[in-house]
């Protein structure tokens, strides 16, 4: 929506629309993917105002759907707009308790870009509610009110959003109306905002003052109020972030089925979740490890000759391998680890917490196995540190543990891959679904093996590297080997330090 | 064993057609994925069909999911007796040409008593005929999952559902009590007797479903575009009039007028929009600028705010 609405703020302002915006015929063009975003803050920063601002001025809100609010919540702000909260808060016992409690998805669109917000709750208690909304957002958007300040929700929030992985943010400098436009007050916030995102390493930052409320720098611009704010909407700064994509750079496809609808056919379908495959590539099945050629990629309309991250398709492969559902086709050349050990940062979801040493079931794209978690140390969310712990991850904590599974599973770093490297556990008796994780490394396999056994550590160019790993030989037995990627100077410091040590 | 495809499903309909955009691409792959993920995870899935627009995009993107084999689950149609006509036909015609396996069930004791929307009013209707006609169904296939079409920006309670939404073996749902749903890894451990329903059109919106129908050339019942129709106005709503147990109340006439449906249900209890609407096109820019909810023609949204979640938590989808 290209934002030359001078006229419409101005009439926001004055407080005198209680009509529609205006209605103009949009064609939409949609010629990227809808971007996901999460909103966080703190109960009283103005967030439902803000996605109601967001649903009303991008039309999304229809006509008998306010009336219906109108109608329920009987009164109307000063603004003669209704509470925008009562349109977001959908479930009766929210409704009655004036609260939310629990993720919501939200739809908007404008002429250039779709939306889908996931609308979590402001509380503490619902930390596992906002890493739920997170896990599939590319960008967050952290409201602060502009009387208060960054509060430690704020801080909270940020890190959680951040490890679950989200590297674009957008503080909402909200209810600016009410510090008289103070631009000093802006940047103020601002600044020790941008000192938290260093701190938790995010660098995408875009800060905008704003009042939800009067719909200032929402949708519409608020050169009225604030002529020295020369930059971007919030809707503005959303048209033009970029989606998250599967950063790793190598092809996988977890197996979802096997599609035999005739004796001369096997396809095995399922979504690429990182990198891309062409008919002709060599690939790896795993935990198996054995290798085959890609012969056809197959969707309902077409025969096509490549697949990309996202796409849903069926793989035909040249020769008969033993493929079921939960395997991994990988590209022979870059290729996830393989293990029975891994450490994870856990997001706890549910009142019995993460016990030590029980057994779970663990969910990962299509496979699901048995492992044990064990905590070892927690994140304090007011502090953003970590401290060494062990014993039960309590509802809401965030820990690291060491999985340990009967079986090797197959995983990239979450780091490198938001799907390959992302789990859930499911509790084996209630059936719940009792936390979120996210692998950060393969344990390494040398400290389950045999002390006296002899090591080789070789230092290669990558180039090198890479084409001794695609041999067969080496894939057949990744999982005895460690691999580290550096620079050229880093790996002469660690042969200089080990040649030290001896 | 080499691996090629049956030479009579080799069929490659569409090269010619308008490619997707991101967007429409983006959903498409993601209901394709839920729809294998549930076929892989659950013993005995089924599809609930109603031969709606949503209806209609589901089954396509049923036939993508599984495509070269056949849908790998039957559609069941919970029918009332109180569908349009011109539904039912179409559905018919459907089921033939792509070789479903395909169960209607209508409740055997609302057709014994004679239950009516007339006569019992759209609220107890609806809960004898498709709530409790829905729970006879699941319990009679012994279905432990079914897809249905439901998508959050539809209403207020389908804003939070889950795409696997757990339901007891009374086939509840308690919102306050569902599972955390993260990325796109699914939870669908069940125990016996319990069930799922799962929704892949969950993040698409109404402009979504015409735009794909639209590009991916999906047939739709003809209601859904403006045609001269026989009519009468009742409690505000625009009711056809082409059924002969529709009687008129004093004082209601017949008239005529270009009309279309924005949502197809039951044709005494689901109202027409004035339209000059005749195609797609036409279709989606009236929607364009449309200010008004598709469930507005919906008689049991109406009854109160909230009622939708009151009716999920009994069992209606």
């Amino acid at each position: 929506m290209t934002v030359s609405a001078t006229a419409q703020a101005t009439e926001v302002t004055t407080g005198t629309v209680t009509a529609f915006p205006a209605v103009e015929p949009t064609r939409a063009v949609r010629d990227t993917r809808p971007l996901r975003l999460i909103t966080c803050g703190s109960v009283d920063d103005g967030k439902s105002t803000l996605i109601g601002r967001l649903l009303w001025d991008t039309k999304a809100v229809k006509e008998d759907q306010a009336a219906t609010l109108r109608r329920d919540s009987g009164k109307q702000n000063d603004l003669g707009l209704p509470d925008f909260a009562l349109l977001l808060d959908g479930l009766q016992a929210e409704r009655e308790q004036g609260i939310t409690i629990d993720v919501a998805y939200r739809y908007f669109a404008t002429d250039k870009r779709s939306f889908i917000v996931a609308d979590t709750p402001g509380h503490e208690q619902y930390t596992r509610n906002m890493a739920t909304g997170a896990s599939t957002a590319d960008l967050a958007v952290l409201l602060v009110d502009a009387r208060t300040g960054l509060l430690e929700q704020t801080r909270r929030h940020a890190t959680i959003a951040s490890l679950m992985g989200i590297k674009q943010f957008v503080l909402a400098v909200n209810k600016f109306d009410l510090v008289g436009y103070d631009r000093a007050r802006f940047e103020q916030i601002t600044h020790e905002f941008r000192e938290l995102a260093i701190s938790l390493g995010v660098r995408q930052i875009t800060a905008i003052p704003m009042s939800a409320l009067k719909g200032e720098n929402v949708v519409y611009d608020g050169k009225a109020s604030m002529p020295w704010y020369e930059g971007q909407t919030l809707v503005e700064v959303l048209e033009l972030a970029t989606v998250r994509s599967a950063q790793t750079v190598g092809f996988r496809l977890p197996v979802q089925r096997v599609s035999r609808p005739g004796e001369s056919f096997r396809g095995y379908q399922g979504t690429v979740a990182g990198g891309s495959v062409k008919p002709g590539d060599s690939v790896v099945i795993l935990p198996s490890g054995m290798v085959a050629n890609v012969t056809k990629i197959i969707t309902f309309d077409l025969v096509r000759n490549a697949a990309v991250s996202g796409d849903a398709i069926t793989l035909v492969l040249d020769r008969q391998v033993d493929v079921s559902r939960g395997d991994m086709i990988v590209s022979l050349e870059s290729q996830p680890q393989v293990g029975l050990d891994f450490e994870a940062h856990l997001v706890a979801l549910q009142s019995e917490g993460i016990q030590p040493g029980r057994r779970y079931w663990l969910k990962s794209g299509s496979r699901r196995q048995r492992v044990t978690a064990n905590p070892f140390s927690q994140l304090d969310l007011k502090t953003g540190n970590w401290h060494q712990r062990t014993g039960v991850l309590a509802m809401n904590g965030i820990g690291k543990v060491h999985l340990s599974f009967d079986e090797n599973a197959v995983f990239d770093a979450y780091e490198h891959n938001r799907t390959t490297g992302a789990f859930i556990l499911i509790d084996p008796d209630t059936n719940n679904t009792v936390a979120g994780g996210m692998i950060t490394a393969k344990r390494s396999s040398v400290t389950g093996l045999r002390s006296d056994e002899t090591r080789v550590v070789l230092s290669l160019p990558a180039d090198l590297a890479d084409q001794l790993m695609a041999t067969e030989l080496f894939s057949r037995r990744r999982d005895e080997t460690d691999l580290l990627r550096m620079t050229a100077s880093e790996a002469s410091q660690i042969f200089e330090d080990a040649a030290g040590g001896i | 064993m080499p691996s090629t495809l049956p030479e009579t499903e080799l069929h490659n309909p569409q090269t010619a057609k308008t490619p997707l955009d991101p967007h429409l691409k983006a959903l498409e792959n993601e209901a394709i994925h839920i729809f294998r993920e549930v076929a892989a995870e659950f013993d005995k899935p089924v599809m609930l069909y109603s031969v709606g627009k949503d209806s209609s995009v589901l089954l396509h993107l049923a036939r993508k999911a599984f495509y070269p084999g056949r849908v790998p689950f039957p559609l069941l149609h919970v029918n009332t007796g109180w569908k349009f006509a011109e539904m039912i036909a179409f559905r018919n015609d459907i089921v033939k040409k792509y070789d479903l396996d395909f169960i209607e069930h209508i409740n055997p004791r609302g057709k014994a008593e004679n239950v009516t929307p007339f006569t019992h009013g759209s609220a107890l209707f609806t809960d004898i005929m498709k709530t409790e006609g829905l729970r006879q169904a699941l319990d009679a296939g012994g279905f432990d999952a079914a897809f249905g079409g439901a998508r959050r920006d539809e209403e207020a309670s389908r804003a939070k559902e889950r795409i696997y939404s757990f339901r007891t073996p009374e086939h509840r749902w308690d919102p306050r009590a569902q599972r955390p749903e993260l990325w796109n890894v699914y939870n669908g451990m069940i125990r016996k007797g319990e069930s799922v329903r799962a929704f892949p059109l969950s993040n698409w919106t109404e402009v979504d479903i015409w735009r794909y129908i639209q590009v991916e050339d999906i047939p739709l019942v003809p209601l859904y575009y403006a045609k001269e129709r026989p009519y009468i106005e009742r409690d505000g709503m625009m009711i056809l009039a082409e059924d002969p147990r529709l009687e008129l109340l004093p004082g209601e006439t017949i008239q005529h007028g270009s009309i279309r449906f924005r949502t197809l249900g039951d044709f005494p209890l689901t109202g027409a929009i004035p339209s000059q609407a005749t195609n797609l096109e036409e279709v989606i820019a009236e929607l364009e600028i449309a200010t008004v909810s598709e469930r507005q023609g919906r008689a049991i949204d109406r009854d109160q705010s909230g009622s939708m979640e009151k009716k999920k938590r009994e069992g209606y989808f």
